[in-house]
Formats: C-alpha cells, structure tokens, sequence
C-alpha cells in the first residue's frame, strides 16, 4: 500500500516495544461482537493510481464541461479565467498541507495571507473589516442574519425577494431553529426590484433587511434608500454578494450603507467545481466587529517586535465559548480564500475594473442580440453580466433542448422556484469574459429554434 | 483543532542577535516578505485582457466612482510574493504533523490531479442533470462507501465542514423529535468534547448539560443512565473520545439513551482510528459526521475547506437535508433535490421522507468528495483497515516510548486508540506545554494539540497518523524526550523556545486588545492626522 510507510518488521518491532502480542491487541476496548474480522466484505481492495485515475476519469467523461461547450450559467457561481499561477501556488506544499495556524511562529504564510484577503475582501466591499472567509456565500448569509439579531436584539429580518433562492432555502432552515421570523417574497419577472416593498416592511421590530446586489434576475438597484430605511428604524441593511466581480465597476454596498456585507467569493481565483468548496466573504462595521463569526487574522508583534500575524479574538469563538459563542463554525475555507486573494493579487485594482468593463460590455452585446428573438424579451433595464429573459415558452424544457444542441444556454427559474407558474418562462444568462463570439452565435441560434 | 490560551506577552523586545548580520533582515533562505499593500499599487496587474468594445452601460446609474485600492503585481512579482509567504508555514510535506483530533495525514496528489479533471473541475451545480451524470455518479459512489464503512443507513453530503455535519446531526434529530410531537430540550456532551459539540447544540436550541466521566477517562454509564430521562433529546459522544480512548461501553451507552427516546449522535472525528475494523451503525448510532478533510485525507488547506458528510440511522434517514443522498431497497443511491423529493419519497419512503431543509446552496464540496473517493479507492476495504490499525500502532508507540519522561493519565487503564495523551504533571515549577510545544517547533515538528482535551491539565494530544514511518517517529520520540526532560527540570532556556521560526513567540494579548484587522497604509510624517494617506499608492 503506497501511503503507509511501515513495514512488517517496523510493526513487529513497535509492537515488541509496546508490550502487545498483535494489532488486534490494541484494540481490546472494542467488543468483540462489534469487530470486523476482516476487510468489510462485497467492497473492493486497493488499487494502483492508475486503475483509480482509470475509475474516475470515466465518471468525470459522463459530465459536459462547461469549458467545452457554449456556457452561460450563473445564479451564484460564474465561470471566470483564472490565472494558470493560481492553481500552481496554491499546490504548494507549504499552503496546501498546513492546518489551521494555532501555532503562528510557523504559519505566517498563511496568517498573512489571511490578512491580505481580509482587507481586500473589506475594501471590495466597502466595509472596515472582514473575517478569514466563511464556508460559501448561502452560509454566510445566514450567519448575517444570526449576526443582526445579536447586535439589535430583534427577531424579525425582511428578506428581499431578489436573493437567491438556495440562500433563501438556507436562512428558512436555520431559522426554523432559532426562532428569527423572515419575510418572504417571490422575485416577478419585472425591471423593477422589490426595493419600495422592503422598505415599506421596515419597522421597529425589524433587525435587518437581507438584499442582494446585483440580485437572482441580475437587477441593480440602489441600496442607499433600503439603508437609510432601515438605520431609521434602529435596523441593519445586509447586502449579499454573489458576483465580486461587478463590484469591479458598480458602487460597493458599504459605500452606500450596508452594515454587514456577505458574499460568495467563487468567482474570483475558484473554479465551478459542481458547487463547493467555495469561499464565503463577510465584512462589516468595526465597531460590530466582537459579534462577526468566524475566524480573524489580526496584526501583533514578536518576542524581538518584528511584525507577525495571529489568529484573534478568538474569546467569540467555539473552542473557548462553548455553547456561548457566536457560531458554531470552526474551519473556514482557507485554501479558496488564497485563490481568490491570488488572484485578486494578480489583477489588482486596473484588472478588476477591465474585468468588470469587458464582462458588462459582452452581457449587454447579447442581451440587446438574443432580446430582438421575436417572442423573447428582455427583463432588466439594469444589470452587470447576468440578466434574465421571459421566454414565449417555460424556460425549463428550453434549457434541456438547448443541451440536445450542446449549448449549455442559462439557468431557468423552473429548476429554481419549482411549480411557480409566474416565473417558469424566466431564464437566467449570465456572460462573462470566457464566452466567445461563436458561443454567443450558437445560443442564439439554438434559442431562435427553440422559441419558434 | 487546538486551542492557545498561552496568555503570553513580551516583557521587552529581546536583543535581535539572530539577525543582526544583514542588511535586508533576511537570513539566506529565511526571506522576509511584506504586504501586498506595501509593494503593489493601483495601476499594476499580472493579467492581460482580449481586446473588447465598451458599449453603453445599464448599471442603474450606479457606477463606481471612488477607487477601491486593490494593489496590483504583476505575475513575476506575485509568484514571489505566494512563495516567499509559503515558506514561512510549516505542513504535512515538510514533516510530522502531530496535532491530535486533527489527522493530519499526508495527502496523495492523485487526489488533486483528479480533481482538476475539467469533467469534475469545469461543471456548473445549475446544469440540467442529464449533463452531470457522472459527477452525480462520483457522490453516489463515495455516499455508498460512507454507507458501507459505517454500516449506516442514509448519507447526508451537503455539509461543507464537521462543525457543519454536526449542526446537520442535531436537526435531524430534533426534525425526528418534531415529528413524533416529542419536545425535548437538552443535550448531553461530555465535558472532554470538541468545543464545536456544545455549540452546536446550543444553536439548534437545545440546554446543554455535561456527561460525568470516569478516571479511566471514558463515559460514567451509571452516571449517565441516572440523568437520562424524557427531556434528553441527544448525548453527543465522541469515540473514539479526545483523551485517545475508546468507549468500550458505546452500545451500552445507546441503549440506553434509546429506551428513553433519545438519539446518539457521534462526532466522527475521530473515525481514522476505527475505520475497516469497527461500523458506528453496529454501536448503535444514530448521526456521525465524517471529516473528509481528516480520515480521508483531503488537504486542510491552511484551514479549509472541510468537507463533514453525515451518516443517518434508519430512524433519522428521512429528516436529512436536501440535496439528499440515500440507498433504496433495490441498492441504488439517488441524490434528491427539492425538485424531486416528493416523487422519491413516495416511490421509496411511503412518503415519509420530511426533510428539515437545506443547509448549503447547491450540492456540497465536489472538489472534496472527488480527493476523498480517490483515496479510498486507492485503500480499498484492505487499505483502510490496515489505516485504522497502523494509526493505533503508532500512537501506542509514541505512548509506550515517553511514558516514562512524560505523565501519560490514562496509560494505566490500556492502549490507546490513534493519538496519545499526556499532562504536565511532574514539570518544573513555571513551566508548561506550551514551552514544550515552542521548544518542539526548534526541533523541526509541528507541536501537538495544546490545552484540549480541558479535562487532562496541560494536555499534549499527540496523533501521529498512519502515514509517518518509524524511523520518523524515533526522531520526534527523542526530540520529544529530551524536550521533556529539560521542562522536569527547569532549563530556562526553553522558555525562549522557539528561536529558529520565522518568528519568536507572538504576543496574542496585544492582538485582542488592540484588534489590528486589515491594512491601513501609514499617515505620511507632517501629515494632518485623519488625512487620506494615498491609499492604494503603494
């Protein structure tokens, strides 16, 4: 077996030097009615690398890669090109294999680079600060939630009908269990967002107002009214972030007021992986700072008051707190937070705003083309890279008969609000810099056919 | 996991002598490196762009005006940067790992070549399912392993981490509980359990009340059937427990808390060492979460990503969380979404299938899922075992070697399981683990769990893992002994420890109290204070 080093004269000899007579020995506290005797029977034994590289890489044949085909799919994670020196770095053994960094003399890399990510993600966002990342954007949304009860004490958050769903699904579970009341909404098929109901909703039982920019249907509306709305009833505004990206050319929900900011980081340095892992941004004022979870990195100094970096304010988290603290979370999403801080490195405040420029141009370019489809109509008047169109037909049906065209051509609100009738014809394209010219003449082709 | 409380602060800064030598403040190969913030600025970048035409914008007239001050590098510049910070960790690729309840084994890189393979890397969760059949068939592969090796019923794979699985653990639970119009409202968790096990609880709104232990450091049956009654929902156990121990009384234990009406949950972090050789379904539990990122060996990453699937009972199967992954009567494992769940449930659960609802957006960390059915494939049913019982080896020869220089608590009562515990009962006066730890880090290891479990004084939960050879182990034996030694007897010297690191000890009190959370480029000197410092100018 080619991952344990010991051989049968090594175990002979710890087992001499042990005092046991057998491995079976050790294991006495185990009833005997409850040992295995031998390998679980009816599964297999092992392999070499590459009988299992033979397994897998005919599951991974079964799949259609998005790199492959025409691809136009977002609602909370994107296909965007990474930098080839992303993926290399953060295969370095040193970041790859490290733990957690409770032993900071020997994890300043990743401790700085913690840091780093920290004030990048806090001045994308527009807030003072931001924790070491969180478990993805959904997750993180609910732990803002948590967060707004804590710090205004009440239970009742308004949530916009322009998050994404699966974000929503998540906040309803978990406060099922926690006694947080949610209002709840669908989005409609309209250019106009469901700002005026928010902020009409706002009283003073309210701890916060949940809205995502740009939202599921890839509307951008101005979060200043929902925030002042909102600071006026003793309330936060918590923005939700699925496209970091956008925040390359539109104003930053801290800049126009939200308190808490959270987000799904995957666009920037992780790849689509099927869904996870991902990595969850979350920001915030610093004067609410002690009630954020997760893990923070803060600056300090050493024993001869060089500059080093140390895992802090770890009084609010579980390991001390108990059942006390502020979350249960305990691991963060490290190794994607390096991707993203990499490659946010590597474009810098220049790259991430052509990024932005040339994603925007390109989403508008093929709404304007696929809006002149007889019958096909374009739903936003605003949006970043992602925008949704009312099909003559459900859009469900439309998106498997573009597969059969090898066209994987958006996302539709079928798959997402199952059995909403109102929303069935809606289908979600989102169009990043990664799709060409013959990508966008093949879905308009395919979806002129399909709509006829 | 660990924990520092070290409380540990400078008096003065101590005589730089160590570097006084150079200009640059590097040392050869120990290279100081600053902050990106330091070093880039706003108009650099390491990425070109194909040419693209502006056309008019439709951003609601929101367009950003201010800059945002991202420092750039070019990408010499950044290959530099990630490498020069890489250098100041230490991990698994650069030798023993020992931090107990943490299984830092090594990590096969055919896992990470196979999870770049662009049919798992390159696929979006929203694609028609007709276009992801193979992924689907990768989870319901690995689901059937976690089935099989635990002699479970059901799988939960959405959590994203252990403290996740838990959280998963403990609705099932309560949604069973609901189910039945049975409100209960405490849970149990022995005093020596993962921080995460009461918190946990306390989120899912539950009281939590402690499991007394006995001085052999495992589980007070007797204790435990006297507090057992119809308000205990669940008893949280860990087993094997975090003094390294097996609970030898665990079907007992479920038995008990069964007749009751309660639920077992058990925190399955530490499953490396009973993986192939014992099934938790057999002991009469009812949730475990497995971390992919310990027993399976997907890298930790410098804290993450995770991965904690967990493992249902018959009786919680039908409360999981969507995405759902279950085996039918016929032997095949399905995913269900909220799409098709009522369609499945009754073609398969008459109906019965009340999931509490979902915890993640999309399906859960494929990127891990993908590392880890690559490990355990390559183990298979044989590898796996001999991982349990060479991780057992080990750990017992670890306890068996310093025993005598170290005071191992509960050596008394028999083997340990896959990690070792010791106190520091017998050092001197002042001294405790964490000069040990420091003095350990001098010597080329990575310490040990520190301070946990809190029920040992001064713990060192040392777990060597199945994948350090012996001769490995003899060197950190001896280092270790001789560490040991000097903190019976007082050196001083060791409280200085460590000396070699890229940094001396950290003071962690003057972080917390003057929290220093992100960059602020400094005021220039003449400056008015509070004015703008040119951010972002480098």
């Amino acid at each position: 077996m080619r991952y344990l080093p010991l051989s049968d004269d090594d175990r002979s000899a710890m087992l001499a030097r042990i005092g046991a007579g057998s491995v079976d020995e050790l294991f006495r506290d185990v009833p005997a009615e409850a040992r295995l005797s031998g390998p679980i029977e009816g599964l297999p034994l092992h392999a070499s690398e590459m009988a299992v590289e033979r397994q897998l890489a005919a599951m991974a044949r079964k799949n259609m890669v998005a790199g492959e085909v025409p691809f136009f799919l977002g609602c909370g994670a994107y296909r965007h090109h990474v930098p080839a020196s992303v993926d290399h770095l953060i295969q370095r053994g040193e970041f790859l294999t490290a733990y957690t960094p409770y032993q900071p003399e020997i994890a300043q890399g990743t401790l700085q680079v913690l840091f780093e990510f920290q004030t990048q993600v806090a001045r994308l966002l527009g807030c003072e600060v931001a924790n070491a990342s969180m478990y993805d954007g959904s997750t993180a949304c609910w732990e803002a939630i948590g967060m707004a009860r804590r710090i205004t004490r009440r239970k009742r958050a308004i949530i916009s009908s322009g998050l994404h769903p699966h974000y929503v699904a998540v906040c309803r579970t978990m406060a099922k269990f926690t006694g947080d009341t949610l209002d709840l909404a669908l989005p409609e098929l309209a250019a106009a967002t469901d700002a005026e109901r928010l902020i009409a909703s706002i009283d003073k039982e309210v701890s916060c107002v949940v809205v995502q920019y740009p939202d599921i249907l890839g509307r951008i509306a101005d979060l200043a009214p929902i925030a002042e709305a909102a600071h006026a009833h003793g309330a936060l505004l918590v923005a939700v972030v699925t496209e970091p990206v956008a925040l390359g050319l539109i104003k930053s929900p801290g800049e126009m007021g939200a308190d808490i900011v959270v987000g799904e980081g995957q666009s920037i340095g992780v790849g689509l992986q099927f869904g996870g892992p991902y990595v969850g941004l979350f920001a915030c004022r610093e004067k609410h700072v002690r009630q954020m979870p997760g893990r923070l990195a803060g600056e300090t100094v050493d024993a001869e008051g060089k500059r080093g970096f140390v895992l802090t304010l770890s009084t609010r988290e579980q390991h001390i707190r108990r059942e006390k603290a502020t979350s249960n979370i305990c691991t963060n999403s490290g190794l994607c937070a390096l991707a993203f801080s990499i490659h946010m490195t590597l474009l810098g405040e220049k790259g991430l705003r052509r990024l932005a420029e040339i994603n925007h141009a390109r989403a508008v370019e093929v709404a304007e083309r696929l809006a002149a489809i007889p019958g096909v109509e374009l739903v936003n008047e605003s949006f970043f890279n992602e925008f949704t169109l009312k099909l003559p037909i459900e859009a469900r049906p439309a998106v498997h008969a573009m597969v059969e065209k090898r066209v994987l051509g958006g996302v539709s609100l079928g798959r997402l609000y199952p059995g909403e009738a109102a929303l069935a014809n809606g289908l979600v394209i989102a169009v990043t810099e990664t799709v060409s010219n013959a990508d966008v003449d093949a879905l308009e082709a395919a979806l002129r056919e399909i709509v006829r | 996991m660990t924990v520092n409380p070290s409380g540990w602060k400078p008096a003065a800064p101590i005589a730089a002598a160590s570097d006084a030598a150079t200009v640059t403040g590097n040392r050869a190969l120990m290279l100081e490196e600053p902050l990106i913030f330091e070093i880039g600025d706003n108009d650099s970048t390491g990425v070109d762009f194909e040419p693209q035409a502006l056309a008019a914008q439709r951003l609601a007239g929101l367009e950003r005006r201010a800059p945002i001050n991202l420092p750039g590098l070019s990408e010499p510049q950044t290959v530099r940067h990630y490498t020069r910070l890489s250098r100041q960790n230490y991990a698994i690729d650069l030798g023993l790992f020992p931090l107990g309840s943490c299984t830092m084994k090594h990590n096969p890189r055919l896992n990470e070549k196979l999870a770049r393979l662009p049919g798992f890397a390159d696929i979006h969760p929203l694609q028609p399912k007709e276009t992801v059949q193979g992924a689907l068939e990768l989870i319901n592969s690995l689901a059937f392993w976690l089935i099989d090796l635990t002699g479970m019923h059901g799988v939960a794979m959405s959590p994203k981490a252990g403290a996740h699985g838990e959280l998963c653990g403990i609705l099932c639970i309560r949604a069973a509980l609901e189910a039945r119009g049975d409100a209960r409202s405490v849970v149990l968790v022995p005093e020596s359990a993962h921080g995460t096990n009461p918190a946990t609880a306390a989120f899912a709104g539950y009281k939590v009340e402690d499991i007394p232990a006995t001085k052999e450091g495992r589980v007070d049956l007797a204790a435990l059937k006297l507090r057992l009654g119809p308000d205990v929902a669940a008893v949280m156990i860990t087993n094997p427990n975090t003094c390294g121990l097996f609970e030898p009384e665990m079907k007992a234990i479920s038995d008990a808390v069964h007749a009751v009406g309660g639920f077992v949950y058990c925190d399955g972090a530490n499953f490396n060492a009973i993986v192939g050789k014992v099934r938790p379904g057999d002991l009469g539990i009812d949730a475990m979460h497995i971390n992919l990122h310990k027993t399976f060996s997907t890298p930790h990453g410098g804290g993450g990503p995770g991965s904690g699937p967990v493992v249902l009972s018959e009786a919680l199967s039908p409360y999981g969380p969507l995405p759902y992954t279950a085996r039918t009567k016929d032997g095949v494992v399905h995913l269900v979404e909220e799409e098709d769940a009522d369609e499945f449930s009754r073609a398969h659960f008459g109906g019965r299938l009340r999931s509490f609802g979902r915890m993640v957006a999309f399906h859960g960390q494929m990127g891990m899922f993908t590392r880890a059915l690559s490990y355990i494939l390559s183990h298979g049913a044989d590898g796996l075992r001999q991982v349990a019982e060479d991780s057992v080896l080990n750990a017992n020869y670890v306890l068996r070697s310093l025993e005598d220089v170290l005071d191992a608590p509960f050596a008394f009562s028999g083997p340990c399981m896959h990690e070792a515990i010791f106190s520091d009962k017998g050092f001197a006066e002042g001294f405790s683990t964490i000069d040990v730890a420091k003095a350990l880090i001098d010597e080329g290891f990575h310490p040990m769990t520190m301070y946990f479990p809190l029920v040992v004084h001064g713990a060192m939960l040392v777990e060597p893992t199945e994948t350090e050879s012996k001769a490995s182990l003899d060197q950190f034996i001896v280092a270790l002994r001789s560490i040991a030694e000097r903190a019976r007897a007082g050196d001083q010297a060791l409280k200085a420890a460590p000396i070699h690191a890229p940094r001396r000890r950290l003071d962690e009190t003057l972080a917390a109290r003057q929290p220093i959370l992100s960059y602020k480029h400094p005021v220039p000197e003449g400056a008015e204070s509070g004015a703008a410092a040119g951010i972002g100018g480098g």
